[in-house]
């Protein structure tokens, strides 16, 4: 009896080595979905526009800066990416300036319709961004700031703000209030205890909801595109011209989008992955 | 130097009640704890001395200077909490540090209190570590070297001990009483285990919901408990009850025996004795012995008697076996009353 059991509740070689099969399979399908995409990406850019233009396509980057050259020299363009660099940093700043503060209170006070306003926060994303477009412009050309970086700057914060509180949330509800409570008696006010206790121990965690309000902002398109006409944003510069400008101007265009977004977050990954609770390598 | 007055002190969370008017008087370098059962209102008394909770209505004073208005750090008071609350993006040195550093002591100042209270804590060779890197007892000790770098006039202790192991919980009891009594501060002590009350305290306040039922030294808790709660919560095995009627002249009957009892009294009153102080005589209760538990220095046994369990402490030589019956009598002097109305001690 017991050698039967022993037989059932042991895998054998074989499923062992099926079960294999499947995880490494799962790991090379999950790493080409994300990667295959990139590397089309990647060789189209390095390419003359001549060869992304032509077929066959060759699966070797030829390291031909001429699409990026056309990209920079493209009428607008530096200009568009300069606007889309301040709006992002802007909502970066705002986000955490008005979020962090936010997700502390939440995750420290005890206050009246607390549980409402958590509610409220995660309503702001509930409504399409279309319904919201034609009020917001109407009242963004009342104040005067229509067409600027700064009025953009604060449709993406609205965007970015709910995961800033709630990711701010978290990381200060994972910090024990006996910490805080403990440098109060040792000399701090609520001030001095935040900065010197809690600050450093959030740091890595609100550099990672930075970068996400960043991509967030960076990532955004139909706000853009909607709400500025001369000062427009990359994503909403490259939508504007998506049925005139030549294939290669698409790709570098593209590549431009997804590189910084990329290299941010490879900078952050320590801090992400310690955010979520994987030990850093 | 400071006595701390706790007057008229009560704390309400919206309906609930957790604190009922507490008077009590600390003397300046006494080490009192206050115990009690969990929910007791005890760490709430703790945090409304050390202000990190503002009391419902009542006064606080520490070394004759109301200080119910101030933030913590204004108090002159240090505190160790249960979970040790060790900064863990400091080392330990920085963490001993941090009070001294708030005050912008000098570096060299800093760096000899340092030094001096880890030395204290004998954890010189770990403040180079992080609190990750330390275990429990480890980050207890840089706790309260923490506590004590400060040299504060009063030292709060929120069960310091309780996370750790017994063996390490008694070798710190033992620590912790030396050095606090060498730095000559008011130490309040929360804790629900009794043992670590009875060892440490040069005074016990036993609370119960929301009030104290005694404060006194802890040997006289234990033997002249005030109310019947103390007497069922300290000791362990705790005191046995058992009935009592008058029979007039001051004499009680109970479980068909007769007792010397309170004079004055003429109602019926629940008779008290400790398990230790039961011995075999002829004239004794008749108890049958339905547990025997060997404890090596002494034999634990629980009987029935008068229709109620009851535990007696013989010696360990003794050979006892279930359903035996045995003949238990107590030690008179040792006899306490208690009032089944009020649940008060009657002398």
């Amino acid at each position: 009896m017991t050698a039967a059991t022993t037989e059932v509740v042991e895998p054998s070689q074989d499923t062992r080595k099926a079960g294999r099969f499947v995880y490494v399979t799962g790991v090379v399908l999950l790493c080409a979905w994300v990667l295959v995409p990139l590397y089309f990406l990647l060789i189209n850019t390095l390419s003359s526009p001549e060869t992304v233009n032509s077929y066959p396509k060759s699966f070797i980057p030829e390291f031909d800066l001429g699409s990026l050259t056309f990209f920079a020299g493209f009428d607008g363009i530096l200009t568009a990416l300069k606007n889309s660099v301040i709006v992002a940093a802007m909502t970066m700043v705002m986000s955490i300036v008005i979020g962090a503060p936010a997700g502390y209170a939440l995750s420290r006070f005890e206050f009246r319709g607390k549980e409402l306003f958590r509610l409220l926060i995660l309503l702001t994303r509930a409504f399409p961004l279309p319904l919201l477009a034609l009020p917001l412009a109407v009242m963004f050309i009342r104040t005067g700031i229509d067409d600027t970086v700064f009025g953009l700057a604060l449709v993406h914060t609205t965007l970015a703000l709910p995961f800033a509180v709630l990711i701010t949330f978290s990381l200060f509800s994972g910090i024990p209030i006996e910490l805080e409570e403990a440098a109060w008696t040792l000399g701090c006010n609520r001030l001095t205890a935040f900065q010197k206790v809690i600050l450093p121990l959030v740091l890595p965690g609100i550099t990672a909801s930075a970068i996400f309000a960043f991509v967030i902002s960076w990532n955004e398109v139909f706000a853009a595109a909607v709400l500025t006409i001369e000062n427009r944003t990359l994503t909403a510069f490259l939508l504007q011209n998506l049925d005139t400008s030549p294939l290669h101007l698409k790709f570098a265009g593209g590549f431009i989008l997804v590189v910084p977004a990329l290299i941010f977050i490879f900078a952050v990954r320590k801090y992400l992955f310690a955010m979520w609770g994987i030990a850093n390598r | 130097m400071a006595v701390i007055e706790i007057k008229n002190v009560a704390k309400r969370f919206g309906e609930y009640q957790a604190l009922h008017d507490i008077n009590l008087t600390i003397a300046d370098q006494e080490f009192m704890v206050l115990l009690g059962a969990s929910g007791c209102g005890k760490s709430t008394l703790l945090r409304i001395i050390c202000g990190l909770e503002t009391a419902s209505e009542g006064e606080i004073w520490i070394d004759g200077k109301r200080v119910d208005h101030l933030a913590p750090k204004d108090r002159g008071i240090s505190m160790v909490f249960q979970n040790y609350a060790v900064f863990p993006h400091l080392t330990v040195f920085e963490n001993i540090g941090f009070g001294l550093r708030m005050q912008k002591l000098p570096n060299d100042e800093v760096k000899r209190r340092v030094e001096r209270t880890a030395g204290l804590m004998h954890i010189e060779q770990l403040l180079s570590r992080y609190s990750g890197e330390l275990s429990g007892g480890q980050r207890q000790r840089v706790a309260v070297a923490r506590a004590l770098a400060m040299e504060p006039d009063v030292i709060l202790m929120d069960e310091p001990l309780s996370n750790l192991d017994a063996l390490l919980r008694m070798e710190m009891r033992a620590e912790l009483k030396g050095v606090l009594a060498e730095s000559n501060t008011t130490a309040i002590y929360v804790t629900h285990d009794q043992v670590e009350a009875m060892s440490m305290a040069d005074r016990i306040s036993v609370m119960h919901e929301g009030k104290i039922v005694q404060a006194a030294s802890p040997i006289e808790v234990y033997r002249n408990p005030a109310a019947k709660f103390v007497a069922g919560f300290i000791g362990n095995p705790p005191m046995n009850f058992l009935e009592a009627s008058p029979q007039g002249g001051g004499k009680f009957s109970v479980a068909g025996h007769s007792f010397d009892g309170p004079s004055a009294a003429n109602s019926n009153l629940q008779f008290a004795i400790r398990p230790e102080d039961m011995t075999l005589a002829e004239n004794g209760f008749p108890a049958v012995a339905k547990v025997v538990e060997p404890l090596g220095a002494h034999l634990l046994v629980t009987c029935e008697l008068d229709g109620k369990l009851f535990r007696a402490i013989l010696d360990s030589e003794m050979q006892v076996k279930p359903g035996e019956t045995l003949k238990l009598s107590p030690v008179q002097d040792r006899i306490r009353w208690f009032d089944p109305e009020t649940t008060l001690a009657v002398a």
